[in-house]
């Protein structure tokens, strides 16, 4: 079976003789608090079934109003996206039959999107790939369209071994999820990335995210579901003009998912080609545990849509001072912004780069908006914090300390107040709830102690319970004193400032 | 005094109420008595809320004794189609696939009804999901026309027909999609309106033909009708299609009655060959009726109404293949199959084969075909065309004349099983009414005298624009006028069907 990874082609080996094509169709929920086309809530994580109304759960009689906000969000995408919004546009029924759809038809858009023909520009920070050959950085990512539709319920299948609806014993749906408005945003196919085409995958998914979560939009959270990919991979003879047959890998649901799906493509394809096979055209999924893709419905299979225009619903019809109140309201787009901090803040691209896949960029801006300097504000998300976050297995974003306490400890350690070791202390305490820095120093009395006098005497103690050391100092060993500067530290439980304390060190062998 | 009070028209009625003469209970009960007393013959309703309407006679009744203000039609009972989802009724649609279905929730309709004090006494019977002439597509088996119970009340809303005509309910509610108020109103002898498009609410109206569906009222004058649309109509922020519009004023028109210096057209394209000779010669006298009345009439020619009933044919079946996807029995209604060994699909399957009726798989099969790449453009765009066609043929004569006048049907009320196995003749009832739907605009069928060979009744159906819905009451209501002063009594009363029952002596 041309599915198995033993037949693959290794991927340097592929691209050395065919041009990868991709392209990419995202489904982004909306962060409207109500539906598309109903007042429910959209909240997730609630019992399932108790967001639901006659309207989303399609009962006979019902009728849909479309929602305000989610046209407007959407053509808050279609702008930042360097789209045409529609003068007018209809939505369609797209007819199938399963059981997680209410109605057994989508209202969705088909030939009237409210979005049309724009572009996102993306860089990539990985690598070069190998064969020293210099491969663009940057791609211009054509858009195709973004429309507007209703996302489906939820299908839950119970029992058998594979969490597929075949072998189950039985399945369950929920449709909190119906009617949820949903975005997609269709890429033209995207020429020209050769080796770079999983990276470029990855990279224009990972721009679209931070665009749509600039935007408010949605909260973009990928293991939520509330963004997910088809990826659309074709492979060409290198020089050939022809496009090839292309695979549609579905609803893949991280940024490494997206890359490995295109990767996984390209591999197989090859093999097939290879072998004098042919690419079916068919959609496909993503195995998440193996990194493999397996067939799902073909082309020969598909089904016949029937889109036809909504008849339950008009068409919309934005003002254009409407779009235009909507476009002069667009936020300082993520691109603009990492240019204009990457100046203000005087990094590199890696440097950037790192910030972006921590998830820290935000974080560290807001940081730097709290007084901190930008240096230190990159210090301990990517240091410190990244260790806390890791350990608890959490993101960045959700650790319970704020960017204003963050900034709050690097000004106390600026101030000579804490040193980092006492630093870190503190974020043990906030992040343990025991409140601001400020509370938590306090609290645990962890103010370095800058009082000469009281250092004196534990200095003196020091050296009275260490003599040899004492006595190889004055011999002329300085290196030695870091014995007596630990011993000092220790008795004062960290709060003393260790250059201080080796000068005082110092000083009193040398007078003694 | 119960004849009576069935006897009465809603306005008359809610006078009585309202004056205090008769409590709306009594009205209620006389209804419920006369519907025990004749429906098993009838056939018009498929479920009679007794015990409910009782309790909304008696709320409109203590409101009244606390001085409370009501509304024109408070206390007046009426049939509501089955198609209106009711919280506290089964609604079935006419269905086997909606059997025992209890909807959560009120149509917009119904909801407005309540509000209007007025009283539901059930639910009426009709063409399964309104798709049909004569109400013998209902799943529960059809309603009987009371002029002779042989024959057929009309459809879809066949079941609100004959319950307003066997003085069951001195209104009904029904919906119109291809003409499934006026044709019954027409075969039944009473008045039907079709609303303008976008007039009347169809939240909580099951759907047939999204484009086409349109709920309007079922009388036995035209003021009755008027004064019920009134009731429901205006704009409903749950309907997108709703007009947000004020409802033209239909009450005022009817009671006007007046058509001195009107343009009336007469479409020589509905009439002549294949028509009743009986019907055309009704419609011709009805003509001359309002040119007496200062009407000035003119031909006027809607070329493209020729194409209308085969557009309806695909845009309908179209857009009821995908309305009525969503009964699979997977969440509500019938359920076939289900033994823990089929899959979802399986099941789906079955419930549909044997949930659904003929003419409902048959315009399932028509759309899903109308619709299917490859032949949308030929069939679904190309009836999209025509029906733009329509409505400018429409706008053209609606510059030369203020209302269009035809016959309602091409034919009488026909005999029970007649047409059942001949889907084309079924259609052709609907020849006069399906241009109106097509174009969304108002029109009204009114009784114009019994056909000479079978003494059944005839319909004019009077055509306005979009939303001068009030202009049909205004024509509709003359010409009654005039016929029941040269009669000397209601035309209903010459029905014979339920003479018996009624314990009416015409003699």
């Amino acid at each position: 079976m041309a599915d198995l990874a033993a037949t693959l082609v290794p991927f340097d080996e592929v691209v050395s003789r065919y041009d990868p094509l991709i392209g990419l169709e995202t489904h982004i929920e909306l962060g409207t608090v109500t539906k598309m086309f109903c007042g429910c809530p959209t909240r997730f994580g609630a019992e399932p079934n108790t967001q639901v109304c006659p309207v989303c759960l399609g009962l006979p009689g019902s009728l849909p109003v479309a929602s305000r906000a989610a046209i407007e969000y959407t053509i808050r995408i279609g702008l930042a996206l360097h789209c045409s919004i529609a003068e007018s546009c209809r939505f369609a029924r797209k007819n199938y039959f399963y059981p997680d759809m209410p109605k057994n038809y989508q209202i969705s858009q088909y030939d009237e999107p409210l979005c049309t023909d724009g572009w996102l520009d993306i860089a990539l920070d990985g690598p070069q790939p190998g064969g020293g050959v210099e491969h663009p950085r940057r791609f211009r990512v054509e858009i195709e369209r973004v429309h507007l539709e209703e996302d489906t319920g939820k299908s839950q299948h119970v029992g058998g071994s594979t969490g597929r609806i075949h072998g189950a014993d039985y399945s369950l749906v929920d449709y909190n999820r119906a009617g949820i408005p949903l975005v997609e945003v269709v890429t033209k196919p995207v020429p020209g990335t050769g080796p770079l085409a999983p990276q470029v995958a990855r990279a224009y998914v990972t721009e679209l995210r931070d665009l749509v979560r600039a935007l408010g939009v949605s909260d973009v959270r990928m293991e939520e579901g509330s963004l997910r990919c088809d990826v659309n991979t074709s492979l060409a003879a290198k020089g050939s003009e022809e496009w090839g047959t292309r695979t549609e890998t579905k609803n893949v649901n991280s940024l490494r998912s997206v890359e490995r799906a295109v990767r996984y493509e390209i591999e197989r394809q090859a093999a097939v080609l290879d072998a004098g096979g042919r690419v079916v055209q068919e959609t496909r999924h993503l195995q998440e545990d193996t990194g493999i893709t397996t067939a799902g419905r073909s082309k020969e299979e598909a089904q016949d849509y029937r889109y036809f225009p909504e008849p339950d619903l008009v068409p919309v019809a934005p003002p254009r001072d409407w779009v235009e109140q909507i476009r002069a309201a667009l936020p300082e787009l993520p691109s603009a912004r990492r240019s204009r901090l990457l100046r203000e803040w005087g990094l590199s691209d890696l440097d950037m780069a790192a910030l972006r896949n921590a998830g820290a960029l935000d974080l560290v801006a807001e940081t730097v908006a709290a007084g901190a300097t930008p240096a230190d504000a990159r210090k301990w998300w990517l240091g410190e914090l990244s260790r806390r976050a890791n350990d608890r297995d959490l993101d960045l974003a959700d650790l319970p300390i704020t960017p204003a306490q963050v900034a709050a400890v690097a000004g106390l350690v600026a101030s000579g107040t804490l040193n980092d070791g006492l630093a870190r202390q503190v974020i043990d305490g906030v992040l343990a709830g025991e409140g601001t820095p400020e509370e938590v120093v306090a609290a645990r009395g962890l103010a370095v102690v800058s009082d000469d006098g009281a250092l004196a005497v534990a200095v003196g103690e020091a050296i009275a319970a260490n003599p040899e050391v004492a006595q190889k100092i004055r011999d002329g060993k300085v290196a030695a004193a870091g014995a007596l500067v630990g011993a000092v530290m220790k008795a004062t439980r960290g709060q003393a400032d260790a250059t201080r304390v080796r000068q005082l060190i110092l000083e009193h062998l040398s007078q003694s | 005094m119960d004849s009576e009070l069935t006897g009465m028209t809603a306005a008359a009625l809610a006078a009585a109420i309202a004056a205090g003469e008769v409590s709306a209970a009594e009205v209620t009960e006389a209804h419920l008595a006369r519907i025990g007393a004749v429906d098993a013959q009838v056939h018009a309703f498929l479920h009679v809320a007794g015990d409910a309407a009782r309790a909304a006679a008696r709320a409109v009744d203590e409101q009244r004794a606390a001085g409370e203000v009501l509304g024109p039609l408070a206390g007046v009972p009426l049939a509501l189609k089955d198609v209106f989802t009711t919280e506290d009724m089964p609604t079935t649609c006419g269905s086997r696939i909606l059997e025992g279905w209890q909807p959560p929730y009120d149509a917009t309709i119904t909801r407005r009804l309540r509000e209007a004090g007025m009283v539901i006494l059930g639910k009426a019977n009709m063409d399964e999901f309104a798709m049909g002439s004569s109400t013998e597509n209902s799943a529960f088996g059809p309603s009987r026309n009371p002029w002779d119970l042989s024959r057929v009340p009309g459809g879809s809303s066949g079941g609100s027909a004959a319950a307003v005509a066997g003085f069951e309910a001195p209104l009904g509610i029904g919906t119109d999609t291809g003409g499934s108020i006026r044709q019954p109103a027409a075969v039944c002898g009473i008045v039907g309106v079709k609303p303008t498009y976008g007039g009347s609410s169809r939240y909580g109206l099951v759907s047939f033909a999204s484009s086409l569906d349109t709920p309007g009222p079922l009388a036995r004058t035209v003021l009755d009708a008027a004064l019920l649309h009134e009731a429901f109509s205006g704009h409903d922020p749950c309907d997108s299609t709703s007009v947000d519009a004020p409802v033209p004023p239909v009450v005022a028109a009817a009671r006007q009655a007046d058509v001195s210096g009107l343009r009336v057209g007469v479409v020589p394209e509905l009439g002549g060959e294949g028509y009743q000779p009986g019907v055309m010669a009704r419609f011709g006298e009805a003509v001359e009726l309002l040119e007496s009345l200062g009407a000035k009439i003119v031909d006027v020619s809607c070329p493209h109404f020729s194409y209308a009933l085969p557009a309806y044919y695909l845009i309908a079946p179209s857009e009821a293949s995908s309305n009525l996807a969503r009964f699979d029995g997977m969440r509500y209604g019938l359920r076939v199959g289900d033994d823990g060994t089929r899959s979802a699909e399986e099941v789906m399957a079955l419930t549909r084969a044997q949930g659904f009726g003929a003419e409902v798989k048959r315009r399932i099969m028509l759309g899903t075909y109308a619709l299917s790449s490859g032949y949308y453009d030929a069939y679904y765009g190309k009836a999209q065309q025509v029906r733009t066609l329509i409505i400018r043929d429409f706008e053209a004569a609606f510059e030369q004349v203020d209302v269009l006048v035809s016959p309602t049907t091409p034919t009488t009320a026909f005999p029970i099983g007649e047409r059942a196995d001949d889907p084309i003749a079924m259609y052709l009832a609907d020849l006069c009414t399906i241009p109106s739907d097509l174009a969304g605009n108002a029109a009204l069928t009114v009784p114009c005298g019994l056909a000479p060979e079978d003494g059944l009744p005839v319909g004019l159906q009077i055509m306005a624009p979009v939303l001068a819905d009030d202009r049909v009451y205004r024509v509709g209501a003359a010409v009654e006028a005039v016929l029941a002063d040269r009669r000397g009594h209601a035309l209903l009363d010459e029905a014979r069907g339920l003479d018996e029952a009624r314990g009416i002596d015409n003699g």
